[in-house]
C-alpha cells in the first residue's frame, strides 16, 4: 500500500476533494410588490397594468380565497369528503392563470382551484372529485384547463405531450403544468423535464413551492433551491415570489411569450406557503411550528395587494367593500350549488369506461340493473 | 397477393394507417432510424419524416405520458415499448393516466392511444426481455386488449387498433416476428375480422384449444399431431382479451364439450383463469370435463436455457388434452 491509499483509508473524505456545496439557500428572487405593499421594480420583468387591471387582479385573490374558505367549510359540515385549500397560494394561481391567454392550455394538480377561476371554470365544476360525485367530469377543451390530475406529478408529462402537439400543428400557443415541490421528486416530472427540453416544446412548468409535501420540508426533497434544477436540463429556471401576484404574472407571461416564440421551456419556482394543511384531513400541528405560519402571514398575497392598491389610491374602501359583497354573493353560489349536486345513479358508473362498445361490461351492467330492479319490486310489494 | 411476416404485416400496417391519417405518430426508442430493434418500424421515419416517427428519450413512463398528452390534442400516436419488461415503468401512466381518462372526463375527452409490446419469450434473451404481462393489462378498466398470431392479423389488427378511440394494448408475439404468410392486398379493413372477435383457427369435434399470441401457432401444431392419432382439436385464436369474445369460444365449447387453455404467461391469475370461469358459466351443461390450463409457472421467467421447458409445448397441450378426452 502506497503512503497515500493508507492515507485515504484512514481518512476517507481526505481521498477525495471535497465538493462544494450548494451555496445557501438565499438566491434572487423576482419581486414586484414587497410583503408591505410597496412596488418595486426589476430589471428584467417591467409590467404596466392599468388601474382596472390592478383592481381585477385584488379582486381575483379575494375571490378565490372566498371560494376555498367556503368549500372548507363545505368540507367541515360533511358536505364534501376532503378539500385540498389553497390558502396562501393565490397570488401564484392567480399570477399566472391571468398570465394566460384563451388558447394556451392549463395542467393542474388538484389544488389549482385559483387557476381554474382565471380560466373561468365554474367553480362548482371543482367540487364535484372532493363531495364524490364525479372525478372531475368537466370538459377540459372547454376552458382549455384540463382535469385535475391526483397521481403527484403525472400531469407534467401530458402538458409536454400536449404541447409537442401544439409546436406540431404549427400553433402558437403554450401549455402550462403546474405542480407541487414535492412532485420535483417524482420520475415523471423529470422526465417531462427531459422530453419538454429535448424537443423544445412550448411548456412552462409552474412549480409552486409551498414548501410542504404533506408533512415532509422541502428539506426532504431536494438540496438546491428547485428553480436551479432547470440548468441541468437546458432550460431556464427562475424564482418568483410567489406571493406577489405582480411578479408572478409578469414571469408567467414571460415565460408563456417564450414558449409561444419557440424558446422552449421555461421552469418558474413561484416561492409560497401552504398557509394551510395539506387537506382537510391533515393536522399540520403534527409536524411544523406555527412560528412558521406566522411569519408567513406577514407576507399575505390578499394584503400586500390591498394596502399598495390603497396607498396608491388606486381603490377605495368602496370598491374593497363591493369585492367583499361580491365574494359573499360568490361563496352563496358555491354552497348552494354544492348542497344541490344530485348523487350519480348507480348504473351511471358503467357509462364512459369506453367509447366503443364493450360486450362484457354491457353484460354486467344488464346484470346489475336486473338486481337493482329486484329491491325495487320488493319495496313495490311492501 | 403477397408474402409478408408478421413484423411486416405491421409495419405495412403502421405505414397504410399513417399515409390515411395524418394525426397518426409512431414513437418510442429507437423506432426512427434504426427502424426499431425488430424493425417493425424500418423505413417509416424515411418517408414520414421525425416530426410523424420520432426517436424519443430512453424513459417509458414519458413515452406515454407524452403520448397521452398528443392525443388530448387530438393526435392519435403509436407508441412501442421496446421489450414486454420495459413496460412496468410506464404502469402509472397506463393504468391510473390512460385508462381512466376517459371516465375521469365523464366521456369528454378520448384516448386514441395504441401501445404495442413485443411479448412473450423463446427468442433466448436475457431477463426481462420474455415477459407475457397481459393480464395486468387486461385487468384494468378502460384499456383494450388484443394480441396478433399471425401476418395477416397483424396487419389488419394495426390499422383497427389505431382507428379505435379507445386505448389500445398491442401484443406482438416476438418468436413468431418471422413467421410467414400470404396477404390478400385487395382486401380492405372491412373485409377483415372485427378487431373483438376470436376466429376459429382450425375447426375439430372433439376438444377445444383456445390460444393467443405465440402459442397459436403450437396449438395449431398439436391439432396436426392429435389428428394422427384420431383426435379432432378445434383451435381458437383468442385475439382479444379485452373485450373477451365469449359467444365464439362458447360456440366452440358447446360443440366439443371440452376446454383446453393455453398462454405463455402464469397460470396463476392468467386469462386462463378467467377464460375458465366465464366458460364453465356460460357453458356449464356442455362441459364433459373441468377447464384445463397449460401454461407458464409461478416463477420468474426463466433463463433462457431452460426457456423451452417453461414454455408450453405441442406435448403439455397434448397431455392436458389428453388429461381432458380421458376425464
Amino acid at each position: 500500500m502506497t503512503d497515500s491509499a493508507v492515507a485515504a483509508a484512514a481518512s476517507p473524505q481526505a481521498a477525495h476533494p471535497r465538493l462544494a456545496r450548494p451555496v445557501s439557500d438565499q438566491p434572487e428572487l423576482v419581486q414586484l410588490l414587497t410583503p408591505e405593499g410597496e412596488r418595486v421594480e426589476h430589471p428584467d420583468y417591467a409590467i404596466d397594468l392599468s388601474d382596472d387591471e390592478l383592481r381585477g387582479l385584488y379582486r381575483d385573490l379575494v375571490l378565490v380565497r372566498r371560494v376555498d374558505a367556503e368549500a372548507t367549510a363545505l368540507q367541515r359540515q360533511g358536505e364534501l369528503g376532503i378539500w385540498a385549500s389553497l390558502l396562501g397560494q393565490e397570488a401564484a394561481q392567480v399570477g399566472s392563470g391571468r398570465a394566460m391567454r384563451a388558447d394556451d392550455y392549463a395542467f393542474p394538480t388538484y389544488r389549482e382551484h385559483g387557476v381554474a377561476w382565471c380560466r373561468g371554470v365554474d367553480p362548482l365544476n371543482l367540487l364535484g372529485l372532493f363531495r364524490g360525485v364525479n372525478h372531475g367530469g368537466w370538459d377540459p377543451n372547454e376552458k382549455n384547463f384540463h382535469l385535475y390530475t391526483i397521481v403527484i406529478g403525472a400531469q407534467t408529462l401530458h402538458a409536454t405531450g400536449y404541447a409537442m402537439g401544439v409546436q406540431k400543428d404549427g400553433a402558437e400557443s403554450a401549455v402550462i403544468a403546474y405542480f407541487g415541490d414535492g412532485a420535483t421528486s417524482q420520475g415523471d416530472v423529470n422526465e417531462a423535464f427531459i422530453f419538454a427540453s429535448v424537443f423544445n416544446a412550448p411548456v412552462v412548468f409552474f412549480c409552486q413551492n409551498n414548501q410542504w409535501a404533506i408533512s415532509e420540508p422541502i428539506e426532504k426533497q431536494t438540496r438546491i433551491p428547485l428553480y436551479r434544477r432547470a440548468m441541468g436540463f437546458g432550460f431556464p429556471g427562475i424564482r418568483v415570489d410567489g406571493n406577489d401576484v405582480l411578479a408572478c404574472l409578469a414571469v408567467t407571461r414571460a415565460a408563456l411569450q417564450n414558449a409561444r416564440e419557440g424558446s422552449g421551456p421555461t421552469l418558474i419556482e413561484a416561492y409560497t406557503y401552504r398557509m394551510g394543511a395539506h387537506t382537510t384531513s391533515d393536522d399540520p400541528t403534527r409536524y411544523r411550528l406555527s412560528d412558521e405560519l406566522e411569519s408567513w402571514k406577514l407576507k399575505d398575497p390578499v394584503e400586500r395587494m390591498k394596502a399598495y392598491l390603497s396607498r396608491n389610491g388606486i381603490a377605495t374602501q368602496a370598491y374593497f367593500d363591493e369585492v367583499e359583497r361580491e365574494s359573499a354573493e360568490l361563496a352563496a353560489y358555491v354552497r348552494k350549488g354544492c348542497l344541490e349536486m344530485p348523487d350519480p345513479e348507480p348504473l351511471s358508473i358503467f357509462e364512459h369506461v369506453y367509447a366503443d362498445r364493450h360486450p362484457l361490461l354491457e353484460e354486467e351492467r344488464e346484470q346489475f340493473a336486473a338486481y337493482l330492479e329486484t329491491f325495487e319490486r320488493a319495496e313495490g310489494t311492501r | 397477393m403477397a408474402t409478408i411476416t408478421l413484423a411486416k404485416g405491421i409495419n405495412m400496417g403502421l405505414r397504410k394507417a399513417m399515409e390515411n391519417d395524418p394525426k397518426v405518430l409512431v414513437m418510442g426508442e429507437d423506432v426512427g432510424k434504426l427502424g426499431g430493434v425488430f424493425r417493425v418500424t424500418d423505413g417509416l421515419q424515411k418517408d414520414f419524416g421525425e416530426d410523424r416517427v420520432i426517436d424519443t428519450p430512453l424513459a417509458e413512463s414519458g413515452i406515454v405520458g407524452t403520448a397521452i398528452g398528443l392525443a388530448l390534442r387530438g393526435y392519435r400516436p403509436v407508441c412501442e415499448i421496446q421489450f414486454d419488461g420495459f413496460v412496468y415503468p410506464a404502469f402509472d401512466q397506463i393504468v391510473s393516466q390512460l385508462a381512466k381518462m376517459r371516465a375521469r372526463a365523464l366521456g369528454k375527452v378520448s384516448l386514441p392511444v395504441v401501445i404495442r409490446i413485443p411479448v412473450g419469450g423463446g427468442i433466448g434473451a436475457v431477463e426481462h426481455h420474455s415477459e407475457s404481462n397481459e393480464a395486468y393489462f387486461a385487468h384494468t378498466a378502460g384499456l383494450k386488449v388484443v394480441v396478433c398470431s399471425n401476418p395477416v392479423d397483424a396487419f389488419f389488427m394495426t390499422q383497427q387498433a389505431i382507428a379505435t378511440d379507445d386505448p389500445v394494448i398491442l401484443y406482438e408475439p416476438k418468436r413468431r416476428y418471422w413467421e410467414k404468410a400470404d396477404l390478400d392486398e385487395s382486401l380492405t379493413l372491412e373485409d377483415a375480422t372485427p378487431l373483438h372477435r376470436a376466429r376459429v383457427a382450425r375447426e375439430g369435434a372433439d376438444i377445444t384449444v383456445a390460444a393467443y399470441g405465440p402459442v397459436v401457432k403450437t396449438a395449431m401444431e398439436a391439432a396436426t399431431a392429435a389428428d394422427e392419432e384420431g383426435k379432432s382439436i378445434e383451435v381458437i385464436d383468442l385475439r382479444t382479451l379485452s373485450p373477451l369474445d365469449m359467444p365464439t369460444l362458447c360456440a366452440s365449447v358447446e360443440k366439443t364439450g371440452r376446454l383446453v387453455v393455453v398462454h405463455e404467461a402464469p397460470v396463476f391469475l392468467g386469462m386462463g383463469a378467467e377464460v375458465a370461469a366465464r366458460a364453465t358459466e356460460a357453458c356449464f351443461y356442455s362441459l364433459e370435463a373441468p377447464v384445463m390450463r397449460v401454461g407458464g409457472f409461478g416463477t420468474p421467467y426463466p433463463p433462457s436455457r431452460v426457456e423451452e421447458d417453461y414454455l408450453p409445448d405441442l406435448d403439455r397441450i397434448l397431455d392436458a388434452v389428453d388429461r381432458s378426452l380421458a376425464f
